[in-house]
């Protein structure tokens, strides 16, 4: 199989994937298939921007819910104080994730000064200074939130299919542009400061900039997918809004597919995001879903801890190069082997 | 307003011992393990819970159940060690260890729901209810019950750490591990117990805490991220700078609290938000944080 021909049907499959996606609705029109498949929308757009930026930098991120409940805040108050409602508060979304990425500025120049752990508890405690801001501003309504504009005209029975459609199109931006960064020269640096920062920098590598376009441009697609959700949902509260558990499902999502891989978080999310709301329809306490949901975490982070792409693609490699082994073995000695082996395709991608 | 600013202070310095505590614990599993027990938040409910079960249930003196809950803290850290810690490796190591910790601390979570439900609970005891008059104010006994608990548990801390062969070794895994090998120490063994240590001393602060405040599983979250603030603020892996930052912190709060109750906790985070801007390893780090 040459190269070329891979190119083909790899491409022949993404298009069939998002042809599938397109069609999901018409096919699954009933409300709950479709709710489902928003929300799984909504965590395919936030799992592939949170690895833009911890996935590729390797600054892990526990506060991506600051841009989105920064995003989500953004729509509902911006759309109230210029009366918008409708299909026009869609159009509110880009600006959403503006608002999202001028938060990150400041975020980005206080936390990106230091590393590791430190870093990773500093996206906590901003993290917790959102939350807190947002129970107590009067902008935000308080404790008791806000109310998101009502699209009261819409057909109930379809009433879904606008939110899936602008998310699937969200979507298939973000895992396109978190290729194209992979692929880029930007790309090359993050991955050079995620393997030796201080070496990154020796050659040249100006990691700040880097850092902080990245984090900037992660925040920026959060947020509109903050936007999107709380249109959808209907109300900001602060702790729905600035939820610790959403920050941990979106990381568990990315580690389960495989981090810094491209289709991994979204693989994550269409996994795990179905299985947890599935979850939450057949049991009304929260428990179980908490602890099923940490089990598997321990699960992820004991036995797989590359994700199941990298490791599935180990696993083929190592089982093609047996089998080479096998047929190089049974050939008598002398006639040597006709088969060039076929390049272990970075098939993670 | 004078009274209210002392009382403030005397508050914030005796509940402060109390965050020096669990702060301590947390620091000391950095200092040795390099790893952040995100879980530490929800080990002092647990502990607390421990407590709640054993007055309830067993009519146990809040300060007699710790014979019993410090080594079942203590066995729990162990375990939690040997099974989701010990067993990562490579060069991710860090956000692994961290995001292990985090799903363990989800897994109690959950379990202190389904067993105790969301209902806000407390501790009560013979002194959580009693208070002294000193300095024109009445300041709760539990305050000084707690306040020397702390002081205690700390002093027995820094008694093991300097003058106890397993103290050195602590010690010596802190500073190089590699070395503290070649030297014959059993490094694992170390570290499980330092995460046993650092885990048990929540038995003691979830007793204090849960006299002083009610809490419900969730309550966590909000010490988890005191606790880090502290931590960091300090320098990770100082125990004396997370003395001296809790005492700092929480009587900033206490102070802050007094004008606007709503932002009192926002100290703790926006002062770890400014000193790191001037001072990236924090006030007293002993190490540069930003080497890899």
């Amino acid at each position: 199989m040459s190269k070329s021909v891979a190119r083909g049907l790899r491409l022949a499959g993404l298009a069939a994937l998002i042809a599938m996606a397109a069609l999901f609705p018409l096919v699954f029109s009933n409300p709950t298939a479709t709710n489902f498949g928003v929300v799984t929308l909504i965590f395919v757009i936030v799992a592939s921007a949170w690895n833009i930026f911890s996935g590729y930098s390797g600054y892990l991120s526990l506060g991506h819910a600051v841009f989105y409940g920064t995003g989500a805040y953004f729509l509902v108050v911006a759309s109230r104080d210029w009366h918008l409602t409708g299909s026009a508060v869609f159009w509110l979304l880009p600006l959403a994730g503006v608002a999202a990425a001028v938060i990150a500025v400041p975020v980005g120049l206080i936390a990106l000064r230091v590393r590791r752990h430190t870093f990773v508890v500093i996206t906590i405690a901003v993290f917790f200074i959102a939350q807190l801001s947002a129970s107590n501003l009067s902008i935000t309504g308080g404790s008791s939130g806000l109310l998101a504009p009502v699209p009261n005209n819409w057909d109930p029975a379809t009433y879904n299919n606008p939110f899936y459609y602008v998310g699937l199109i969200i979507a298939v931006a973000t895992v396109a542009l978190s290729l194209a960064v992979r692929r880029s020269r930007f790309g090359l640096q993050l991955r050079a400061i995620r393997d030796d920062e201080d070496r990154a920098a020796g050659l040249g590598v100006r990691a700040m900039p880097v850092k902080l376009t990245a984090l900037v441009l992660s925040a920026f697609i959060t947020g509109m997918a903050g936007a999107l959700w709380v249109y959808f949902i209907g109300q900001a509260i602060p702790q729905f809004v600035f939820d610790p558990l959403f920050d941990l499902a979106v990381v568990l999502m990315a580690f389960f597919g495989g981090l810094g891989t491209i289709a991994g978080p979204v693989l994550g999310a269409l996994v795990l995001e179905p299985t947890q709301l599935w979850l939450n329809l057949q049991q009304s306490n929260g428990y179980t879903a908490e602890i099923l949901f940490g089990a598997l975490f321990l699960v992820v982070i004991l036995f797989l801890p590359r994700g199941v792409l990298p490791t599935a693609a180990e696993y083929i490699t190592a089982g093609r190069a047996r089998l080479m082994r096998h047929r190089d073995r049974s050939q008598p000695l002398g006639t040597p082997s006709a088969q060039t082996p076929t390049p272990a395709a970075g098939s993670a991608q | 307003m004078g009274t209210e600013i002392t009382q403030a202070i005397a508050a914030g310095i005796l509940g402060g011992g109390v965050y020096a505590l669990m702060a301590a614990g947390l620091t000391l599993i950095f200092g040795v393990l390099d790893i952040i027990n995100v879980a530490q938040g929800i080990m002092v409910v647990l502990g607390a819970y421990l407590s709640y079960v054993l007055s309830t249930h067993l009519h146990l003196n809040l300060l007699v159940g710790l014979v019993i809950t410090v080594p079942a803290m203590f066995v729990i850290g162990v375990a939690v060690y040997t099974l989701f810690i010990r067993p990562l490796r490579g060069s991710e190591r860090t956000s692994m260890t961290l995001l292990a910790c985090f799903a363990v601390a989800l897994i109690i979570e959950g379990v202190l729901y389904w067993q105790f439900g969301s209902n806000y609970v407390s501790l009560h005891s013979s002194f959580t209810s009693s208070s002294v008059h000193v300095f024109g104010f009445y300041l709760a006994d539990i305050y000084l019950v707690g306040f020397g608990l702390a002081v205690v548990a700390i002093a027995a801390l820094y008694l093991i750490l300097y003058r106890t062969t397993f103290g050195r070794a602590v010690r010596a895994t802190m500073q190089n591990q590699t070395a503290a090998r070649l030297v014959g120490i059993d490094v694992n063994r170390v570290a499980a117990v330092t995460f046993g240590i650092g885990t048990a001393v929540t038995a003691i602060g979830g007793a204090v805490f849960g006299a002083i405040n009610s809490f419900t599983p969730n309550s966590g979250y909000d010490l988890i991220s005191r606790l880090l603030a502290i931590v960091i603020l300090a320098g990770m892996g100082s125990i004396g700078g997370a003395l001296g930052a809790a005492v700092l912190m929480t009587t900033a709060e206490a102070l802050v609290d007094i004008w606007q109750p709503d932002w009192a906790v926002a100290v703790f985070y926006l002062a770890m938000v400014i000193i790191l801007t001037v001072r990236p390893a924090g006030l007293f780090g002993r190490r540069p944080v930003r080497a890899q």
